[in-house]
């Protein structure tokens, strides 16, 4: 580029000659120049922002019409993204601890109809009404030419019946994918699984959710596609289910009981290795709740969660560990244990009317079953202490196990709590609770004294609870508990090798009037095995049983729910891999000969 | 040169987008390839799903317990009893072999002589 010069020599000569100052020239020339400058630049800038301006457009347009198209199109599943158990999304499987399937899916179909392109519906109907039973050939031809566009006819179907629909070949009867739940072994387990059922339904998929059970407590894990791989595995053994469900459900037939309940628990880690309630159901087929009368009556009720009932002597045990463990008796104290004993207007007898007194020991109180000798003791504890106890047991709250009916199985406790509670509670009448609560008391006393809380997931762990009692107590407690078995009023469950410790309860049912039932009772045999060491809790409990072998029908647990559960040990213990241990012949004592 | 420069670069330009309409349609292929292989994994898990539902069907205990009761005869299958549990040192193993020359192997008190020819061996030595 040629600069002009500021100061042309030729002009400032020509202009020093006409008398002119020549700086004039010099700022006209400067002046130009950045006219010129300014002009270039800004030129430049125009230029600048244009494309500027040029990009932006390009970019936004580019972002709306992205946005249109992902607004605009049908969703599509990313094709190139590495695809896991997600590419067939479905509910995950329930397992039992073994990997052994307690429910599945199954792909089956569902049937509609569209009757606006239905060639023949009278055809249609009759043929129909011959695959499926339950439809009304008049009603479903009525249905078909009503004028709707629309009909379900079945949620799910079998192959076979898919292929009999497909030959009646009418264009106006289509077919919808459908994951249903199977669970493949029928009524076992049924009350712990609960059953699933189709929520928001379309023609190409349904959703299925959870409406009782574990299906339902664990709705949203089952559901996790994140999840959908990997089975839930449940603390449960099948094989222990059916050996448990099979002997609970014969011996309910032999003793004429309306229902039946059995919890078989580690005391280590709370599993809940079987739980079982009789009359079962089929949770492929779940029935309708009832409408009308008890609910307890029906089959869906579970018995062992939700059933609250007076459990009777079986709480003897806790009064004797409560006032062990407070210090006030030792296990050979003689407390009072008169018969009958009187407070206020109410009078506490005995069993059959006996009298075990006047003095009994704390073990034989127990071994023998004194009413009026555990009230003595809680009156020794007051009631402060004694509800304290129990409710760091668990007998006030719900049990936290994961069923969807735990929650609602509160005890039955009493709001007022005077001396007479205090006695009646000690030997367990007129407070209520399910046998869970009971199962996992009962752990917490065979776990040494630190509190076990029941779950129904595998992979627990030897469970660090808070201490309720003292690890003394406790082994006081099981050798009581082993002293019922061996020479109590449950000697009819002494399996040999097992060393099964435990204690009855007998209580009568509550009728409308405010009373009891003599003759209807609810028998429950809590127990622990092997005493020494204990490692399983066993609950059985039986609604209305009566043995009747002998002369007259015999009601109390020692001749019901005691030999049920003897005999579910001798079954179940070898299956979890129990050695029988023999036990140490007593010290033999001296013996007064004479010759 | 610059002529050079300019062919060099059309032939590049035209090199890299027969390049580029190559690589378009080798990964359409792919995904329609991937699409089907992950629709034949869909099928073959729900097969399987299938598959393992009738096997924990056909073995639901009650159905295994009605076998064992109608097979009773040929197989003799009870429950578990606690008294089938056994010591190991009550399992009966077979009696040690003692080679001739080590210690308890019985003397010889009554030695027969055996003669005779050797008819099972083949002529190459070999055993027929």
């Amino acid at each position: 580029m040629i600069r002009t010069p500021l100061r042309p020599l030729a002009r400032i000569l020509s202009a020093r000659q006409k008398g002119e100052n020549p700086d004039t020239i010099e700022r006209e020339n400067l002046r130009l120049r950045h006219e010129a400058m300014r002009d270039k630049s800004r030129a430049r800038a125009e230029v600048r922002l244009l494309f500027l301006s040029l990009g932006f457009l390009a970019a936004f347009t580019t972002i709306g019409a992205r946005m249109g198209l992902l607004a605009a199109t049908e969703p599509m599943e990313p094709r190139s993204a590495a695809a896991g158990a997600q590419i067939l999304a479905t509910r995950a499987d329930i397992t039992d601890r073994n990997g052994r399937i307690l429910a599945t899916n199954m792909q089956t179909y569902a049937l509609y109809a569209q009757p606006r392109d239905m060639v023949d519906p009278a055809r249609v109907s009759r043929e129909l009404a011959k695959i499926f039973p339950e439809i009304d050939p008049v009603a479903m031809e009525r249905r078909l030419t009503d004028g709707r566009s629309f009909l379900w006819i079945r949620r799910v179907m079998s192959p076979e019946q898919m292929q009999r629909v497909h030959e009646i070949g009418d264009p106006g009867l289509l077919f919808g994918p459908r994951e249903m739940r199977l669970y493949p072994n029928g009524q076992l387990a049924a009350h712990v699984l609960g059953g699933a059922s189709f929520g928001a339904e379309g023609v190409s998929s349904a959703e299925v959710i959870g409406t009782a059970g574990i299906e339902k407590a664990l709705d949203a894990r089952l559901r996790d596609p994140a999840q959908a791989g990997t089975p839930l595995e449940l603390s449960l053994d099948l094989t222990l289910q059916a050996a448990v469900e099979e002997i609970l459900g014969t011996g309910m037939t032999m003793l004429n009981a309306k229902g039946a309940a059995a919890i078989l628990m580690d005391v280590k880690t709370g599993e809940i290795l079987s739980l079982a309630s009789l009359p079962a159901f089929d949770p492929n087929d779940r029935p309708n709740p009832l409408v009308k009368g008890e609910p307890g009556d029906s089959p869906l009720f579970n018995r062992a969660v939700q059933g609250v009932y007076e459990l009777g002597s079986t709480f003897k045990i806790f009064t004797v560990a409560n006032a062990l463990n407070l210090g006030l008796v030792e296990p050979d104290t003689m407390v009072d244990a008169n018969a009958p004993r009187r407070w206020g207007r109410f009078t506490i007898k005995e069993f059959q009317n006996k009298n075990y007194g006047p003095l009994l020991s704390v073990e034989n109180v127990i071994v023998k079953s004194s009413n009026v000798g555990t009230a003595n003791l809680a009156l020794m504890i007051g009631a402060e202490r004694q509800q304290a106890f129990l409710q760091s047991l668990g007998f006030f709250d719900p049990t936290p196990v994961e069923l969807v009916e735990a929650p609602g199985a509160k005890p039955i406790v009493p709001k007022k709590w005077p001396d007479i509670t205090t006695i009646t509670t000690s030997y367990g009448h007129g407070i209520s609770a399910s046998p869970m609560h009971l199962a996992a008391a009962y752990a917490t006393i065979a776990n040494g004294g630190v509190k076990v809380t029941p779950t129904l997931l595998h992979g627990g762990v030897p469970q660090n609870g808070p201490r309720v009692m003292d690890e003394e107590t406790a082994r006081d407690a099981m050798r009581m508990l082993r002293g019922v078995v061996a020479h109590g009023t449950a000697t009819l469950g002494d399996v040999e090798g097992y060393q099964v410790a435990g204690k009855t309860g007998t209580a009568e049912k509550p009728n409308k009037a405010g009373g009891y039932d003599t003759d209807k009772v609810v028998n429950t045999f809590a127990s622990m095995f092997p005493a020494d060491n204990p490692r399983y809790v066993l609950v059985v409990t039986l609604d209305e049983p009566v043995e009747t072998t002998g002369s007259e029908p015999r009601r109390t647990a020692g001749w019901t729910a005691v030999p049920v559960a003897g005999e579910i040990i001798r079954r179940a213990a070898p299956l979890l891999g129990l050695r029988p241990v023999v036990e140490p012949p007593p010290v033999d004592e001296l013996t007064a000969v004479s010759n | 040169m610059r002529p050079v420069f300019f062919v060099l670069s059309f032939l590049a330009v035209m090199g890299l987008a027969f390049w580029a309409y190559r690589e378009n349609y080798a990964t359409q292929a792919a995904l329609r390839d991937m699409g089907r292989l992950q629709d034949e994994i869909a099928a073959l898990r729900e097969a399987l799903a299938l598959q393992r539902a009738e096997w924990a069907y056909l073995n639901r205990p009650d159905r295994l317990r009605e076998l064992a009761t109608l097979n009773f005869d040929r197989l003799g299958l009870l429950p578990l009893e606690p008294t089938q549990f056994g010591a190991a040192a009550q399992v009966a193993y077979p009696a040690p072999v003692i080679l001739p020359g080590e210690d308890g192997f019985p003397a010889i008190t009554d030695p027969v002589e055996v003669t005779g020819q050797t008819t099972n061996t083949a002529p190459d030595g070999q055993f027929p």
